[in-house]
């Protein structure tokens, strides 16, 4: 029987593009892929963009007068418009390209380190970040704190996943200088509204940083109405490469904030005494940069453009609700997060009795269901909700609602395993 | 099956129903070891006796195979001296080393060779190894005390 459900893609066509998603493991059983919020999978249209760059432009970039230089420098910087046009940014030149998410944001951090006044985070300043946060956007800014001598706060948790902001105005205060908060969590699923907290951020100075690593890849995501500063995302969960992630920032900002990395690229004059830099964004691209990954992101972003994001979030939220719905049926497991389906992205963590995750990861991985186990890099939330660590199905376009009820028959078995 | 292979019913039960479990005194060390990848944390309480392992207690969470090894664990070590029992953990380190392909022998390592099937799996190795690791640990961190006192 096939499920009808209100804003399903036609998976049938799209799963055609991912070679992965025809794979058979463990005697002959399809590959149910549902860890896509650690990293999605790769469509054809992107393996072969970035085949094609190696077999037929490979070249660096920004520097030769040769053919193949100009043509990767072409499709290095047409990525770049690509990203700019995905994202709603006023300019090609707020794109800085970076390995991934983390270094996006450990590259703001370092900025705000080595900045002047009025940017400088040092003692008497104030870092917030929330206890929702991936490690990735919690240790950068523990190190600026170590570093410089500023406070480091944070938001905290409701019971049902939501950040509890009835502080706000204690939290963010004028000593704050910078606001990191996470767009959509990876394990809780929880999409946040960032309104209040950019509009409080800005009243009393501070500039707002957005780890968007788990929104960019799923929904509609336009920088100028989300009003941040800096916003950090990544390629390898929106079926690019890995290698690639995306730093945005506003153009004012970049080009006064100071450089991190130095070296090739990123220069506008060189003494051996000292030097001045390029213009943002490759004041902030030291180096030869992932050009190939670049490359593979741009066709991702075509991928997914052609497709609509507003598309792929309906097909995603239809998904999910079918999915939590499903669970909370499953005798024994609790979700941890929203148990509903609002304001909710296509990530479920949850516990299952008092079966360990790595246990229900396996028997789940017998039957070629692949979850995520484990603290999933944010383990303040563990600790919030008293686990040590969650099983989590996250789906993206391609995840159909048989999926769905192969986890809950996957469950199923590993209660009968274990029991 | 080769989920059965490394969910043997000795580790099942052994996890089911696990020995030595719940911290206790006296002790002479106690130290605490984490598994990064998955959060498994294991608090672990050794008394040595001159040569001998006279106790060795923990307190746990984690998957059924972390746990369960640190239960056999606490069978091969405890009451045997602290050589055998380093020797035992040489061997069990080296048949989780193996790959499915270790012969482990049964005199040394008893129950612990129902491991071999964890083995083949790279991801849980680690999980097998933990209440080990803080056994040869806290002994190490003992025995540094006994000498610094001579």
């Amino acid at each position: 029987m096939t499920l009808h459900l209100p804003g399903l893609l036609d998976t049938d066509t799209i799963r055609k593009d991912f070679p992965i998603l025809e794979r058979l493991l463990h005697d002959d059983r399809p590959l149910v892929y549902l860890d896509n919020a650690a990293t999605s999978q790769t469509p054809r249209q992107v393996i072969d963009a970035m085949t094609q760059y190696y077999a037929s432009s490979n070249a660096n970039v920004h520097r030769g007068v040769h053919v193949l230089a100009e043509e990767a420098t072409a499709l290095y910087e047409g990525a770049r418009d690509k990203v700019a046009a995905f994202i709603n940014a006023p300019s090609r030149d707020e794109i800085v390209f970076t390995k991934n998410s983390s270094e996006a944001i450990n590259l703001v951090a370092n900025m705000l380190t080595w900045a002047d006044e009025p940017f400088k985070v040092g003692v008497g300043a104030d870092v917030v970040i929330t206890e929702m946060e991936h490690h990735s956007n919690i240790v950068p800014w523990q190190l600026l704190a170590q570093r410089t001598g500023a406070q480091l706060k944070w938001f905290g948790l409701t019971d049902d996943g939501r950040l509890d902001l009835s502080n706000i105005e204690q939290v963010i205060t004028e000593e704050t200088k910078v606001v990191s908060v996470v767009h959509t969590s990876n394990i809780l699923g929880t999409v946040n509204d960032l309104d209040p907290i950019v509009r409080r951020a800005h009243d009393v100075g501070a500039l707002v940083v957005v780890d968007a690593s788990q929104a960019a890849p799923h929904m509609v995501l336009d920088v100028q109405a989300l009003g941040a500063d800096f916003v950090a995302f990544t390629g390898h969960k929106m079926c690019g490469p890995t290698g690639i992630g995306v730093l945005w920032g506003r153009l004012g900002l970049l080009e006064e904030l100071p450089p991190f990395l130095g070296g090739g690229e990123m220069i506008e004059t060189v003494t051996m005494s000292a030097s001045t830099y390029a213009p943002a964004p490759h004041k902030f691209e030291a180096g030869t940069p992932p050009i190939a990954e670049a490359v593979g992101l741009g066709a991702a972003i075509d991928y997914l453009s052609a497709i609509g994001m507003d598309r792929i979030a309906a097909h995603e939220h239809a998904i999910t609700g079918y999915a939590v719905d499903a669970l909370n049926g499953v005798e024994g497991l609790k979700i941890i997060g929203p148990a509903d389906n609002v304001a909710r992205a296509a990530a479920i963590s949850f516990t299952f009795g008092d079966i360990h995750p790595h246990d229900v990861g396996q028997v789940l991985d017998e039957q070629g269901i692949a979850v995520r186990v484990g603290h999933h890099c944010a383990r303040p939330v563990c600790l919030r909700y008293g686990v040590p660590a969650t099983t989590r199905a996250s789906f993206y376009l391609y995840s159909t609602p048989a999926e769905v009820d192969a986890l809950v028959a996957g469950l199923e078995h590993v209660r009968r395993f274990f029991g | 099956m080769k989920l059965d292979e490394m969910y043997q019913e000795i580790i099942l039960d052994h996890y089911r129903h696990p020995h030595n479990k719940g911290l206790r005194d006296p002790f002479d060390t106690q130290v605490h070891h984490v598994n990064p990848t998955c959060g498994d944390e294991v608090t672990l309480r050794v008394k040595l006796d001159g040569e001998k392992v006279l106790d060795v207690s923990y307190e746990g969470q984690g998957c059924s195979i972390s746990q369960a090894s640190a239960s056999v664990m606490t069978d091969l070590v405890i009451g045997h001296t602290i050589e055998d029992a380093m020797h035992a953990g040489d061997e069990f380190l080296a048949l989780m080393q193996s790959k499915g392909q270790g012969e482990p022998d049964e005199e040394v390592l008893e129950d612990a060779v129902a491991f071999v099937g964890v083995s083949k799996y790279p991801a849980r190795v680690k999980c097998a190894l933990l209440g080990w690791m803080a056994f040869k640990d806290a002994t190490a961190q003992a025995l540094q005390t006994t000498e610094g006192q001579k």
